[in-house]
């Protein structure tokens, strides 16, 4: 065999490969070819990339992902600025939806100055490590540990500690991602909504004289809550009052008028109120350790 | 394959030696009168809680099942006094959280004989119906994890067992509780071994105690049987020996493969007392009322091992032991080097809790020893974890809260959270409390 013969043979055998390959590759692309709405991607570009999980997705593509299909509305994303919202709304030309704003509530108001320690404790500066030993040092064992763990978690800056050490929810910045109901060890905080406006901020199931013992502001269970709201909204379980959110609408400022310790708060325009017959608190210094509670 | 196993000590690599301040181990066990009150949570166990069995308002005798076992990974409740049954509720916990617990009122001057049992005829019965025997019992591991003793005697179909290893070491500081209980109980656990290794199939068994106790050795040599499938070993002295792969490789030579059983290797291992505690209650029939509990430190006027009541009140023990006045105490259940820390006296005595140690908190840590250094890669730890883990790089880890790479490079699930790495650490870094917080949220996440 010559060399031409040769290099033609080779070129030749390589231009069939290269075909047959080529051919191969174009008619996967045509057969297996998946449209994608290129909306999905433009829309994704709209949204904030923050990919907390607010809106119950996975991420904000999957949200866009979810617009596109006109399965969820763009109002569902908290994150985003209501005009960014609007303009998504009129770019799909859908409806931007009815924006139901959820904030993240802390269940507890017993900083240093009215809850009691029974211990002290020393060891790793987390809460999630403190309630490994011995569930803390607070008396009251469903209280907030005050170490901060939300406020470390939270991508938004939405969390601050006070000087009670208590977390604070700045409810403008608070996207309902949930990451502070994860952490926290004792499970004080919930997602609500800006219209449930009741709000027991404790969690304290002992015995009413136990319960203020550990606490100034803890729920004592003496019921005048319940007898002062709508039959069903606010209930007694286990030495706690609770509130049923399904009967949200017959919830009234009403209910935390006569509460003794100002467990039952009413939250307008992002501030909880106490009602008349709250004890005033006017400690602001931290309460001494006490081994007996 | 040792080349001159004479010369080879039994013991295992690494470890650390703390002081052993073991006291209280030439007295004898003494009783303790009944606490007015008894608080019994349902949840004394690793497992599903017990379900009750009795109401408020019930009398009960001592010794009478108040509470059964939820399936097989639960162990039932009994009464541990004459008394009637006050509540049913919610009381503060040695873990922190309120757990519901039954709450009995002690009949004054009511006798610590247990006249509530069936006996029965332990010869008779098959490996199953001992093991469903000990469940009954409600026997848990006494040595401190509380796990069900008749889900470790269960061995799966697929793994014989040739050796059953009893753990008499009782490593950590101040406890003496299993050293007397060899001391006194001899028999019943010789008794207990038998029925224990009938249950598991096991044709030796194998005592393995620290040399710091010979005079348990000696005792228990002298009522071996002659058939010498019993036999017993000094181990070297050093934490932590009692743990069951430690103690496997000190006493067997054998090395239970990371992540798996001592049963992978056909081995099961049992703490003494709470086999000396079968011995007991088998034959008799009998549920779990009491323990032998090590109430010590420098805290306690009159230190010693008790026969405590499961259910009394950890103020009640105190009292009775005389603790001392001390400015700002730390009191520990269990041993100083895994134990817990409580923050209530109001938690009861469960069945889990070998020891209860008062410290005047000035003494155990000086205030300039609790400051929190860097990590000077010094190594201490490295040389000092018994599982050969590199307790220093998971801290840095769990630091920067990179759990996964802990659990999946570095091995972090084979942390049996001895301690070792704190105690030795030079830079006070709390290592085995990250390491807590790090299963604790690995855990949650794979649920």
């Amino acid at each position: 065999m010559d060399t031409i013969t040769g290099v033609m043979l080779a070129g030749g055998f390589m231009a069939v490969l290269g075909g047959g390959l080529a051919w191969m590759l174009a008619a996967a692309n045509k057969r297996l070819y998946v449209y994608e709405d290129p909306r999905i991607d433009q829309v994704a570009e709209l949204l904030p990339q923050s990919n907390c999980g607010a809106c119950g997705t996975a991420g904000c593509r999957n949200f866009a992902e979810n617009l596109v299909a006109g399965k969820l509305q763009p109002s569902g994303c908290t994150v985003n600025m209501p005009d960014m919202n609007t303009y998504i709304a009129g770019f799909l030309g859908v409806e931007l939806g009815a924006a139901d704003k959820r904030v993240a509530r802390l269940a507890c108001a017993g900083g240093r100055h009215v809850a009691c320690l029974r211990a002290h404790y020393d060891g790793l500066e987390t809460c999630r490590a403190a309630a490994t030993v011995a569930g803390g040092g607070k008396a009251c064992a469903w209280g907030c540990l005050g170490l901060g763990d939300c406020e470390s978690v939270c991508d938004f800056d939405a969390i601050a500690m006070n000087s009670f050490g208590l977390p604070v929810v700045d409810a403008a910045k608070c996207t309902a991602c949930g990451d502070c109901v994860e952490v926290c060890p004792k499970d004080l905080f919930s997602l609500q909504s800006i219209t449930h406006k009741l709000w027991v901020a404790c969690k304290n199931r002992a015995d009413g004289d136990t319960a203020e013992r550990q606490c100034e502001v803890a729920c004592t269970a003496c019921g005048r809550c319940v007898a002062d709201s709508a039959e069903g909204v606010v209930k007694l379980d286990h030495e706690l009052a609770v509130i049923d959110y399904g009967l949200n609408g017959l919830a009234a400022r009403k209910a935390i008028e006569r509460c003794p310790t100002g467990a039952v708060v009413w939250f307008e325009d992002d501030h909880a109120e106490k009602g008349r017959a709250a004890k005033k608190i006017v400690r602001i210094a931290p309460l001494p350790v006490a081994s007996e509670v | 394959m040792t080349i001159f196993p004479f010369l080879r000590r039994k013991t295992f690599a690494r470890g650390v030696h703390p002081a052993g301040n073991k006291g209280t181990a030439g007295m004898p066990i003494r009783r303790m009168p009944f606490a007015p009150r008894m608080i019994l949570p349902l949840a004394q166990h690793i497992g599903k809680p017990a379900v009750p069995t009795v109401s408020a308002g019930q009398e009960v005798v001592r010794g009478q099942l108040i509470a059964r076992a939820d399936g097989f990974m639960s162990v039932p409740l009994h009464a541990p006094v004459d008394g009637v049954v006050e509540a049913l509720e919610l009381r503060p916990s040695a873990r922190g959280p309120w757990a519901e617990s039954i709450v009995i009122r002690t009949y004054e001057a009511s006798t610590q004989a247990v006249r509530w049992g069936e006996p029965r005829d332990m010869d008779a019965l098959s490996p199953e119906e001992i093991i469903r025997a000990v469940q009954e019992t409600g026997m848990v591991g006494l040595g401190g994890a509380a796990f069900p003793s008749h889900v470790k005697l269960t061995v799966p179909k697929d793994r014989a067992i040739h050796t059953l290893v009893v753990n008499g070491c009782e490593c950590e500081p101040y406890l003496t509780c299993d050293h007397r209980m060899m001391m006194e109980m001899t028999d019943a656990m010789l008794t207990g071994i038998r029925y224990a290794m009938r249950a598991v199939g096991a044709a030796h068994a194998v005592i393995g105690i620290e040399d710091n106790k010979l005079d348990a050795v000696a005792a228990i040599r002298a009522k071996l049987p002659a058939d010498g499938s019993i036999a017993v070993v000094a181990v070297e002295t050093k934490y932590p020996q009692g743990a069951e792969k430690m103690l496997i490789k000190s006493a067997l030579g054998l090395e239970v493969l990371a992540g798996g059983l001592p049963s992978h290797i056909g081995v099961v291992v049992n703490n003494v007392g709470t086999l000396a505690m079968l011995g007991r209650l088998l034959p008799a029939g009998q549920g779990l009322t009491e323990r032998v509990v090590t109430v010590t430190g420098p805290g306690i006027e009159r230190p010693g091992d008790y026969w405590v009541p499961i259910g009394t009140p950890m103020r009640h023990v105190l009292e009775w032991a005389g603790a001392k006045d001390v400015t700002e105490r730390e009191i520990i259940l269990g041993g100083p080097m895994m134990g817990q820390a409580v923050a209530s006296l109001d938690v009861p005595v469960t069945k889990g809790v070998s020891g209860i140690l008062v410290f005047d908190r000035r003494d155990i840590v000086a205030e300039s020893n609790r400051k929190v250094y860097p990590c000077i890669k010094c190594g201490e730890c490295v040389n000092a974890c018994p599982m050969g883990l590199n307790p220093s790089m998971l801290g840095m880890l769990a630091a920067s809260r990179e759990y996964d790479s802990m659990a999946a490079t570095y091995h972090l699930g084979d942390c049996f959270e001895c301690g070792c790495c704190t105690y030795i650490c030079p830079s006070h870094i709390p290592l085995v409390q990250q390491f807590r917080v790090a299963k604790g949220i690995l855990r949650e996440k794979a649920a």
